[in-house]
């Protein structure tokens, strides 16, 4: 699982080396709580991924903290509608940091078929997003992929200085990067 | 405590005296803050997010003490923009807007709009027999796994947690039958205008009375849980108390007006879709009490099992007849199907349209751009969803798109009810009414 | 910048595709005597109950097996209370509202579908304003569960249902400017202010050019 290093096998029993930032990776991501934020269909389906066929307990996530303060993670699972999205955006305030975001659904991810004026195209206009995941609604099965993906992100996640280089890095590239209508495809 | 510091948690004068927010902290503090300014009733905001409210219903509470004096909804947090949606589609893509507004029950959603859109074309009687039995047997397993969904919920905000587990284990098997039939768990799309989408695939009619079979054994599970269970009874009798009257002015129908002992079921009232040839009965109970709702939820299940295995006898019989009505110029739009060619045409109708037909080519392109032209007119369409009445009002002006789909959602008007069920009783007792309301904010708001 | 091209939207902010065909829509005629099934009964019976019938009713559509009763403005209470009283339309099913902008000095319409569950009948009544004078009387007094719809129907159509108690938005945010399922009214709304950034609304968004 990535966590030791390879070297206890050569020394006497007992011994577990790892990083610091692979520990705090590992238990961050073995109990993720997700907060509630059910709207819509999705929200049904997230249900169905905690109870008993498609398990989310197996990953330490069955308990669906009702207060952001108690969880680490907002599955934004539903249709975000204007009237809505600033308790969303307060909900995502409320939580403590560490959080991350998994925008389930194609509403959530950009909107969806409601191209209206009720809803937000995507809930990325209000809150940060790690994860998108498309599906109308996804499967189960599609929310645990997203969530595993979530947690391998999470699992290498860089603390302290690592971490700042990190995020320098990041804005760097995407203030250097070229702009939509200048990219030229494959036949450039 | 937070009250002056925190950006969501300030104090605030109104007009109608100081609003806190609370986000945490110590309650004595605020007591005793709230205790200084002599005001005996306070008011809770119960808000969009919260594990107990059915999606996002915002209740505002007026307490005094424990007491509600009175109890407002604000809804309008899921509001989609559907209605007006629909008008810029054509007739076959509002079936897919249109199934997710309830989205605990969309079978209903689709056959009350696909109804009211054949109403208009004036193709009821055109629909086959095997499209019509295969919406009822639909429908009634969408009324098994809706309920399945509101005991489920219902139990687990009332903190019994099992029930929940094993009414969606139920609700798998029967998402399991979607699937098989439509492809897709919920938002299926199946019920198009004319008849359905696709036929059943083969060994469809095994699967669904083994799954009848498991979940008439499985249903006691439940059963044995809440039925005669204390403390359930404890927080359901007597609670929620709404009659006859209070129903029937506020335009209440399902389980809730069964409850008060009128046997009112559009099933049995104004039969659609054959409903008249099946044998079932309409559970009702006259306690007007969240435990008769639930009592009727529980029966309504076995009387579902009851249709779809007539269904499945009668389908049984029916092998070979087509799925949609003949007319294929309301067929092909509805059903989208891809033919030999991938578009959806056989190779027969490419060679006349291009070859020999110019009247043909141009019908054949408005057929594919815009869909079926529906004659001008207004039509009102109800069905008995899992909640209710589920009524469609359609207004069309003769074109290939609505001009006014308003949905009549069961939910909508049920959910005005909480201030008659809730004013004068405690604070957790609202959990348990709105929970037998078993409202679909999707419905609500649209 | 003045391309034309395939992409890009404008207009009515309809963003599927299909083109603009207008139809003007104005559903005209009224049907004679006799209505055939329980229609007959219904009207014999508002008839003799109010007087006034010929005067409140405009005129009467029976159309696929359903009865319109299209019923002036101000009589619509009277009318609406006989119907419960007399009649036993227990139950008002809900409140529908159209817009039909062409039909100029009869743009708004309100529809009340009535239930009656003792003789199982429906039919439905008809009002319809116009857009400078938006005002019809409420039916909250008549049947309780018309507050909301009418709630609804003014938020998203912006008739005013004069001693209705308490006419505020329900679907909409209580500030939202404009009323959204009339006809002029664009699909994708208005523009959304987040925090200082401002994103034009969705049926802007397509554009290409």
């Amino acid at each position: 699982m990535g966590l030791s290093m390879g070297l206890e096998e050569k020394l006497p029993s007992g011994f577990l080396l790892t990083t610091v930032e692979k520990l705090a990776g590992y238990m961050r991501k073995n109990s993720l709580w997700p907060a509630t934020f059910g709207l819509a269909c999705c929200a049904i389906e997230m249900m169905a991924a905690g109870a008993g066929r498609y398990d989310l307990a197996r990953f330490g996530m069955e308990v669906f903290r009702a207060s952001p303060r108690q969880a680490d993670l907002m599955i934004v699972a539903g249709r975000v509608s204007n009237k809505m999205a600033p308790v969303l955006r307060q909900i995502y305030d409320q939580m403590a940091a560490p959080k991350w975001s998994i925008a389930m659904g194609a509403c959530a991810s950009s909107g969806g078929m409601f191209n209206n004026y009720a809803i937000v195209q995507g809930v990325d206009h209000v809150i940060p997003v790690d994860i998108y995941l498309p599906g109308c609604p996804p499967r189960p099965e599609m929310l645990m992929d997203a969530i595993l993906k979530l947690h391998e992100q999470i699992g290498n996640e860089k603390l302290g200085a690592n971490r700042e280089k990190i995020i320098k890095e990041v804005e760097a590239a995407a203030l250097a990067a070229k702009p939509t209508h200048q990219l030229n495809g494959l036949l450039a | 405590m937070t009250t002056f510091t925190d950006p969501y948690a300030s104090s605030q004068e109104t007009t109608e005296g100081r609003v806190y927010s609370v986000t945490g902290g110590d309650w004595d503090s605020l007591v005793t803050e709230i205790g200084a300014t002599k005001e005996e009733r306070v008011v809770v905001n119960m808000g969009p997010q919260h594990p107990s409210t059915h999606g996002v219903l915002r209740l505002i509470l007026e307490l005094e003490g424990e007491t509600i004096t009175e109890t407002r909804c604000g809804i309008g947090y899921l509001h989609t923009g559907i209605e007006k949606n629909t008008e810029y589609r054509n007739w076959t893509q509002g079936v897919t807007f249109v199934t997710r507004m309830d989205y605990l029950s969309p079978i209903f959603n689709e056959t009350a709009y696909c109804l009211g859109v054949e109403k208009l074309l004036g193709i009821t009687n055109d629909v086959t027999e095997r499209a019509t039995v295969i919406r009822v047997m639909m429908m009634e397993f969408n009324r098994i796994s809706s309920h399945m969904v509101a005991l489920g919920t219902g139990a687990l905000e009332l903190g019994a947690l099992s029930p929940m587990i094993f009414a969606f284990r139920e609700r798998e098997k029967v998402l399991d039958i979607f699937e098989l039939v439509s492809g897709l768990r919920m938002n299926m799309a199946y019920v198009r205008p004319g008849g359905v989408a696709q036929d059943l695939p083969a060994g469809a009619l095994s699967k669904i009375k083994q799954t009848v079979k498991d979940l008439r054994h499985n249903f006691k599970d439940n059963e044995k849980l809440l039925v005669g269970n204390s403390i359930w009874i404890k927080r359901t009798q007597g609670i929620g108390y709404l009659d006859l009257a209070g129903c029937t002015t506020l335009g209440i129908t399902g389980p809730v007006l069964r409850s008060t002992g009128l046997a009112w079921d559009l099933r049995k009232a104004q039969p659609y879709c054959g409903y008249e040839d099946y044998q079932f009965d309409i559970p009702t109970t006259d306690t007007c009490d969240v435990y008769g709702r639930f009592l009727i939820r529980m029966q309504e299940l076995e009387q579902s099992l009851r249709i779809i295995e007539q269904c499945v006898a009668k389908l049984e019989k029916l092998e070979g007849q087509p799925v949609m009505v003949a007319d294929k110029k309301i067929a092909w739009p509805s059903q989208l199907s891809v033919g030999a060619d991938g578009m959806g045409n056989s190779l027969n109708h490419i060679r006349e349209i291009m070859g020999e037909s110019m009247e043909a080519l141009i019908h054949h392109f408005k057929l594919v751009t815009e869909g079926f032209r529906v004659p001008a007119g207004q039509v009102y369409t109800a069905i008995e969803s899992p909640r209710g009445e589920l009524g469609v009002n359609l207004v069309s002006d003769g074109g290939t798109r609505p001009y006014r789909v308003h949905f009549r959602d069961p939910s909508f008007n049920n959910l005005q009810s909480t201030a008659a069920m809730c004013e004068g009783g405690q604070v957790a007792d609202v959990i348990a009414a709105v929970a037998s309301i078993d409202p679909v904010m999707g419905g609500v708001d649209r | 910048m003045s391309e034309k091209g395939m992409f890009g939207v404008s207009g009515s902010g309809d963003t599927s595709g299909f083109g603009g065909l207008v139809n003007s829509t104005v559903i005209t005629g009224s049907t004679q005597r006799p209505f055939g099934t329980y229609f007959d009964q219904v009207a014999d019976d508002l008839e003799r109950a109010y007087p006034l019938f010929s005067d409140a009713i405009e005129k009467v559509i029976v159309d696929r097996g359903e009865l319109t009763l299209f019923v002036k403005r101000d009589r619509l209470f009277e009318v609406a209370k006989i119907l419960r009283d007399e009649l036993r339309f227990e139950m008002c099913v809900g409140v529908n509202g159209v817009h039909y902008p062409n039909e100029s000095g009869r743009e708004l319409h309100a529809i009340y579908s009535l239930l009656s569950i003792t003789r199982n009948q429906r039919i439905r009544l008809e009002v319809s304003v116009s857009d400078q004078d938006p005002h019809i009387p409420s039916l909250v007094e008549v049947w309780a569960g018309t507050n909301w719809h009418e709630r609804e129907t003014y938020d998203m159509f912006g008739i005013i249902f004069d001693n209705h108690p308490g006419l505020t938005r329900i679907m909409m945010p209580d500030d939202w400017p404009g009323h959204p399922q009339r006809k002029d009214y664009p699909l994708g709304g208005i523009d959304i202010e987040y925090k200082g950034a401002t994103v034009p609304a969705p049926s802007e968004r397509r554009s290409y050019r």
